[in-house]
């Protein structure tokens, strides 16, 4: 028998945007087993909930992703709507689509850049961050911020996007959409980089759904699950089609992401489209009494916001599970039997996003 | 199977301007919406403390008795909450961000505004 040798990667690694703790299990080059390990950077989000007014818990809850922060924040007001049954204005429910449709594609751009610098293709990170930053700007635009929008409150919306500006961004969207073809047809069709990614972090189909894995991990092995498809919010009004790749494999994750972006933009165009007129918000009165648990797609997958009110304005408990969190079992799956050169790749290619793991 | 995938692009990029601004050289890019920081107008706040109340960090204080309306631009999130809720509109978001800091700080104003003498009469007639 090989002697093992254990190789700890990260919380400080240079591919890795976030911390996460890995010990690799080696037999010479090879992976046997990993022990993944969180815990860095947990900040108490959870406990903050019983010390701030559930009114302004919306922009702590937010703050809990830097890069689906809009999605965070719609999904604790989706949440605590329930409990008060407060029916949300039906223009404000597409904006929020069309925000959170802006998140998805800021997120995968984000992604797709990340990708391709820990392969080691830096010009591709460049191009895919420089057509991100368009996003970036509509977001700006549109809500006041960059990255934290801060555009959602209980009841509707902060902000109204007039029809003009709305018309604007579907033409915008053209040009965007253009680009990122061009960017999706180097990731999908490039010789070196299919050549880097094929049957590389391969995870069955049975291993996906068994491990517990979501989003984009998940549809890239062929589990078609996506929650977008339950119709919360305004998607049940809207059509669209899951992404699915049945390899299982880096090469049809990325594929899955990179198909996504077009769904996201078909989304945001059929929205603006079938925008009501109308108000943007209902005034709330009251406090939250009784519990939750509310469900929404992020971009990495399924994120749950559980909620539990007293009748006080303040709540007595906040329980958020992010989908990073489900997918390091699966991680773990796809790591064992890898080459030590193929960890940071695959390691990527779940999308870890580590802070909204550990709030 | 393709090759030279990145030819259009990095030819279009060659024949094009740079993606990036020289800040600071240049001015950032800014938008009317955009979130800098607070400013208040001073000689309207009528010190009724609700934008303190409202501050999800905690970052304003307000005394009533020194009539001084404090803030620490490095607790403040920027979320614009004190803004919408100030109820006599004294509370202004501009566009820039606030200036680099070397040590941790707060900015104390002092308010200007003084009550009109119109209540006073009213209280004297209902005394």
């Amino acid at each position: 028998m090989t002697k093992q040798i254990i190789v700890p990667f990260g919380p400080q690694h240079p591919v890795l945007p976030e911390p996460i703790h890995l010990d690799l299990v080696l037999e010479d080059e090879r992976v046997v087993d990993v022990i993944p390990s969180i815990g860095y950077i947990h900040r108490g989000f959870e406990k903050l909930v019983e010390k701030r007014e559930y009114t302004e818990y919306v922009y702590i809850a937010e703050r809990t992703c830097g890069i689906c922060s809009f999605i965070h924040g719609a999904t604790y007001c989706q949440g605590i709507e329930q409990i008060m049954n407060i029916d949300v204005p039906e223009r404000a429910q597409y904006l929020r689509v069309i925000w959170s449709e802006y998140s998805r594609l800021h997120s995968h751009l984000l992604w797709l850049g990340l990708f391709a610098d820990s392969f080691g293709f830096e010009n591709l990170f460049m191009n895919a961050w420089r057509i991100r930053e368009r996003i970036l700007d509509v977001m700006e635009q549109t809500t006041g911020g960059r990255v934290i929008q801060g555009s959602c409150k209980i009841g509707g919306v902060r902000r109204d996007i007039a029809n003009e500006k709305l018309d604007e961004m579907r033409r915008d969207l053209d040009t965007t959409e253009r680009e990122i073809r061009d960017l999706t047809t180097v990731f999908l069709q490039d010789n070196s980089i299919k050549h880097r990614l094929r049957n590389v972090g391969r995870l069955s189909k049975e291993d996906a759904y068994h491990l517990g894995a979501s989003g984009p991990t998940a549809r890239g092995s062929g589990v078609a699950i996506d929650l977008r498809k339950t119709g919360y919010g305004a998607y049940g009004k809207l059509n669209f089609q899951l992404v699915t790749d049945s390899c299982g494999d880096c090469y049809g994750r990325c594929a899955v992401r990179a198909q996504e972006l077009f769904t996201s933009i078909d989304l945001i165009r059929q929205a603006i489209q079938k925008i009501p007129d109308g108000p943007i918000d209902i005034k709330v009165s009251g406090a939250p009494n009784g519990e939750f648990f509310t469900r929404a797609e992020q971009p990495r997958g399924e994120l749950v916001h559980y909620l539990k009110g007293n009748g006080t304005k303040f709540l007595v408990r906040s329980r958020i599970r992010t989908p990073t969190l489900t997918n390091i079992p699966p991680l773990v799956r796809m790591l064992q039997g890898c080459e030590l050169a193929d960890v940071p790749v695959i390691v990527l290619s779940i999308d870890p996003c580590i802070s909204c793991t550990e709030r | 199977m393709a090759f030279f995938e990145m030819t259009k692009t990095a030819i279009k990029t060659l024949l094009s301007t740079p993606a990036t601004i020289l800040y600071p050289a240049q001015p950032a890019k800014k938008t009317p919406l955009s979130r800098g920081h607070v400013t208040i107008d001073e000689s309207r706040c009528i010190s009724c403390g609700t934008c303190q109340r409202k501050c999800p960090s905690q970052a304003i204080v307000i005394s009533k008795e020194a009539k001084t309306w404090q803030i620490d631009r490095l607790r403040c999130v920027v979320c614009n909450s004190c803004v919408d809720t100030c109820p006599v509109k004294c509370l202004f978001m501009d566009t820039q961000y606030s200036s680099p800091v070397i040590a941790r700080s707060v900015e104390l104003i002092a308010i200007t505004y003084v009550k009109p003498a119109k209540p006073e009469k009213k209280d004297e007639a209902s005394a």
